[in-house]
């Protein structure tokens, strides 16, 4: 069982003054394996408080982001699965979900995390899932109304990963989850 | 060498009196063996003449003084059993007068009245008084420190205290204990003062390093004070306090002074500090000027403030005294006094009595107002504080009222907070600023009117803008660090009403703008974002209001926002300018304000042209462009044509053929909007990926031409995605022949001679190829559509 928690868009200072209280306090260091985060976090403090949560930490650039260095996309396997990470402004039109599974067509990976419309989106599809964790502080988006604050952990075991998407509402952090099974991979098909 | 010498010196006296006391020891213990009582007071009297030495510093006196101790412990055991074997008291007490030289006659003279006493043949106040009084044949300060310190052991559990065994019916009270005491501690303090001035005068210092290893044995009175029973308030008040506070002012010893004010305090009942505090005050400004009375008075306050935190039933005491009033006073007294005293103990006072008042009278913000006014009297016309112990006190003087509160409109409420600012330094007064900020921020108190943002702002002005000493230009990683709080601040910041929120933001706005080139890309985004916020809650509001002349609309906010972020242009930071420009461009767009949207685009489009030449910058400026474009509604045709126009112009001349083809090929989107039917232009989405197809043709012959080999087929097989989205939507122009012409295009490319193997290019191959059956297999409409592609 492993444990990895996928978040991002925080927008810290210049949309939102810090995380929520209430997933401060959830996310305790050692608990968890990997952290994979989407981008705009937007300064190192973040980058360093990440770092307590987890020393395994993955992250893509966001446009606001002040460390550039960060790469366009990333993959990393875990167990079973393969997973693709990309902050999601450079995959038009933004939140698509036709043209973000070009992309991970493109970066063949059974798990796609993205971000950039702050809204949780989960999609299963034909080669795999497309995850959006949302705005880990409800930071203002043009995209999206009402930002609820929101992250992903993700329980890989085997062929199976359990989605479970925590949001913040009206104060309350309500739990919902997502079961996905891999199935094994494909026979080619002849060129 | 010589402190060596005479360090050596002393050991070696002081071997050779423990030698002789042992020597007489022994044979005063012989003497007491053979119950003979002759020797025993010969050898005894011998024994204590080693006390009699000149030679021994106090450290070393005192190793002395404590085996003499211990032996006359053992003679104090023998008088007892003579007295019952029939010995007169009395007589003893004669006999042990006749010990030829005072000083150890006088050791075993309180040795016998202690025996004296427990015998109580004599009532204990004779015996005591009559002790007392004789010890003033030894006037040498170490040596009669010692004897009476000696006195004061041996008498402290024969006193005739209330409830004590020696509590006579009308002779013996209280009052003689406490007399006796009280006139044994006057006689030990005036030998400890007179110590400082005996020997020469650079031996000063040495002097008064000694005299602070004699202090307890002077201290050890009051202790003993405290510990009677029969001492109650009324007598506290009206015969211990006065009595010693008499010494303590009369005998003009600095020394002497400051640990026996100290003592008092530590050692007496709070209550009674309480009852007694008028008395105990009006000591303070008699001490002498070198007296460092500001540690005693915060002593004081400390404990009175531990005291009132204990329990609450205990404050009515603190009002009924007038605790506060008096302590002001007091102080102020002292300050007055004392001209010299250092800036850092006026502060030091304060702070003290500012504790003390947060503690005992949290909910009387005029007295917290009246300390700080009696600060910045004092502080106000020096020049700004540079001492270093000074400004720590002031940080922590203006630190608790945050930390008691909580709240800083508390803090703003006390009108001479700003002015204490003002009159720390530059370094010291951002100190300050970032507490207060970080207070807020940990609080998350929530700071709702113009008039309390234009207040804190003004509070934190070191933080703001360049205070005038500032001139570093560098950013290091605490101005960072800084900037990135009053961002966070910023974001704080919240009204429910909106009118109220829109004055705010022009408040913040106000003051950022005074920050500079070097703060404004720090906070103008937070600001600009908090607009964007009340203009998405005013849409929400606009629904369910019913057209009222609302004096805060969208296109005012819109307004204050193009002129903020025109400032940044002066700095330059173009990238993020550019992305405010979109964001207010998408949020004018949900407002349907076009000619506003134009504008912000018209803004980002100069922005591109003029300012961002980096190219990697380019790129993600141009996706920002594209994205944003693509969800435009507002547009009229022309206005939306000219932009998209200028967008694939962009893009066809990004720098790297690949950026170029990736740019135009996501351009094509922009003529295709699901949910808007007029622009559903399939021409012109055609002819964005043909284009793509050409720069990626271009590509692979630039790299047969530079590398020999052809590149990655990459882009073909991007294109082609794209081609089946469209595909899929309706796009009729993109017919199955020209999908089919492309993959036969790709396969071509991957495996000519020339290709060298790429694994990427491979597995999106076949994942597109993989996505091509499922929906095949998917059935229905779509299905047959896809069908139609044989492969």
């Amino acid at each position: 069982m492993v444990l990895v928690l996928a978040l991002g868009d925080l927008h810290i200072p210049h949309r939102a003054p810090d995380l929520p209280a209430k997933f401060k306090s959830m996310l305790v260091p050692g608990k968890i394996q990997h952290v994979i985060c989407t981008g705009n976090l937007c300064i190192k403090e973040v980058h360093e408080y990440l770092k307590t949560v987890c020393p395994d930490l993955h992250i893509t650039r966001g446009e606001y982001d002040e460390d550039s260095r960060y790469p366009d996309t990333k993959t990393l396997t875990i167990g079973q699965f393969k997973l693709g990470v990309c902050h999601g402004h450079q995959v038009i039109p933004w939140g698509d979900l036709d043209s973000l599974a070009m992309l991970q067509r493109q970066l063949d990976v059974d798990i796609l995390v993205t971000g950039h419309t702050h809204q949780f989106t989960a999609y299963k599809h034909e080669a795999g899932v497309v995850i959006n964790p949302g705005s880990a502080t409800g930071a203002f988006s043009s995209i999206t109304y009402d930002v609820n604050p929101s992250f992903v952990l993700m329980d890989i075991d085997g062929l199976r990963v359990v989605v479970y998407v925590y949001e913040l509402i009206d104060g309350e952090v309500k739990v919902d989850k997502i079961d996905f099974k891999k199935t094994t991979t494909p026979t080619n098909l002849p060129h | 060498m010589i402190s060596d010498g005479v360090v050596e010196d002393e050991e070696k006296w002081l071997s050779a009196g423990i030698a002789g006391l042992q020597q007489n020891a022994f044979h005063m213990h012989r003497a007491l063996d053979s119950n003979n009582l002759k020797d025993a007071l010969k050898y005894s009297a011998q024994m204590l003449s080693e006390l009699r030495t000149s030679r021994l510093s106090p450290h070393k006196y005192y190793e002395l003084y404590m085996r003499a101790f211990d032996e006359l412990r053992k003679l104090e055991i023998f008088f007892k059993e003579e007295t019952s074997r029939g010995c007169s008291i009395v007589e003893l007490y004669e006999l042990v007068q006749h010990a030829g030289n005072i000083l150890p006659r006088l050791y075993l003279l309180c040795t016998v009245g202690s025996v004296y006493i427990k015998s109580k043949e004599a009532p204990a106040k004779d015996v005591l008084k009559d002790l007392v009084e004789m010890c003033r044949g030894i006037q040498h300060p170490l040596r009669g420190l010692f004897l009476r310190s000696y006195l004061s052991q041996v008498s402290r559990d024969k006193l005739p205290d209330i409830g004590s065994e020696y509590e006579g019916r009308d002779a013996d009270t209280v009052m003689d204990a406490v007399e006796f005491v009280l006139q044994n501690f006057t006689e030990m303090n005036k030998l400890w003062v007179r110590m400082q001035h005996q020997g020469p005068a650079r031996e000063k210092d040495k002097r008064g390093k000694e005299r602070g290893e004699l202090r307890d044995l002077v201290g050890k009175n009051l202790h003993v004070l405290s510990q009677i029973e029969g001492v109650d308030l009324e007598m506290y008040k009206e015969t211990v306090l006065p009595r010693v506070l008499e010494q303590v002012v009369n005998c003009k010893d600095e020394l002497a002074q400051y640990y026996l004010m100290d003592c008092i305090i530590q050692v007496f009942p709070d209550e009674y500090h309480l009852q007694t505090l008028e008395t105990l005050l009006s000591a303070c400004p008699q001490l002498q000027s070198s007296v460092d009375v500001e540690t005693v008075l915060s002593r004081l306050m400390e404990r009175l403030s531990n005291y009132a935190a204990s329990g609450s039933e205990v404050l009515p005491e603190f009002f009924q005294v007038e605790a506060f009033a008096k302590l002001n006073n007091s102080i102020g007294k002292v300050i007055e006094a004392q001209e010299n005293m250092p800036i850092a103990g006026v502060v030091t006072l304060y702070a003290s009595l500012l504790t003390f008042t947060l503690q005992v009278h949290p909910d009387r913000l005029d007295y917290i107002d009246q300390i700080l006014g009696a600060c910045v009297k004092k502080l106000s016309g020096r020049e700004k504080l540079n001492d270093s112990k000074a400004t720590k006190q002031i940080v922590a003087l203006l630190s608790a009222p945050l930390e008691k509160y909580k709240d800083i409109d508390t803090a703003l409420n006390l009108s001479n907070y700003p002015r204490i600012m003002e009159c720390l330094n530059d370094g010291t007064h951002k100190e300050m600023a970032n507490v207060i900020v970080q207070n807020i921020l940990k609080n998350k108190t929530c700071i709702s009117t113009a008039e309390k943002v234009d207040a804190l702002f003004e509070l934190i002005k070191g933080l703001i803008r360049d205070l005038d000493g500032d001139t570093h230009d560098e950013l290091d990683a605490d101005f960072i660090e800084e900037q990135n709080s009053v961002a966070r601040l910023i974001q704080i910041l919240h009204s429910d009403d909106p009118e109220e929120m829109l004055k705010v933001i022009e408040t913040v706005r106000k003051h950022i703008l005074t920050g500079g080139r070097k703060r404004l890309p720090y906070t103008v985004p937070p600001l600009i974002f908090s607009s964007l916020k009340l203009v998405r809650r005013l849409e929400k509001q606009e629904e369910s209001v019913s057209g009222d002349e609302a004096s805060t609309t969208p296109k005012k906010i819109f307004q204050l926002v193009t002129q903020t972020i025109e400032a940044l242009t002066s700095i330059p930071v173009p990238e993020l300018a550019l992305g405010l420009y979109l964001q207010c461009a998408e949020a004018a767009n949900d407002c349907d304000l076009e000619p506003v949207a134009y504008e912000f685009f018209t803004q980002a489009y100069i922005l591109y042209e003029e300012e961002i030449t980096d190219s990697k910058t380019q790129v993600t400026s141009i996706h920002l462009i594209i994205g944003t474009l693509q969800r435009m509604h507002v547009f009229g045709v022309e206005n939306r044509d000219a932009l998209t126009h200028k967008a694939t112009g962009y893009s066809a001349k990004l720098l790297k053929k690949p950026d170029q083809c990736r740019a135009v090929y996501a351009c094509s989107h922009l003529f295709w909007l699901d949910d808007h039917d007029s622009i559903r232009d399939e021409e012109r989405v055609l002819l964005c990926l043909k284009r793509a197809l050409r720069i990626a043709n271009a590509v692979q012959q630039m790299a047969n031409a530079t590398r020999g080999s052809s590149g990655s087929a990459l882009l073909f097989i991007e294109i082609l995605n794209k081609y089946l989205y469209f595909y899929e939507k309706g796009v009729s122009q993109i017919t199955v022949e020209s999908i089919q012409d492309l993959i036969k295009l790709i396969r071509n490319e991957m495996q000519g001679d020339a290709s060298p193997s790429d694994p990427a290019a491979d597995a999106f191959l076949a994942s597109t190829l993989r996505y091509i059956q499922f929906q095949k297999d998917k059935g229905g409409a779509v299905g047959d559509k896809y069908m139609l592609i044989t492969d």
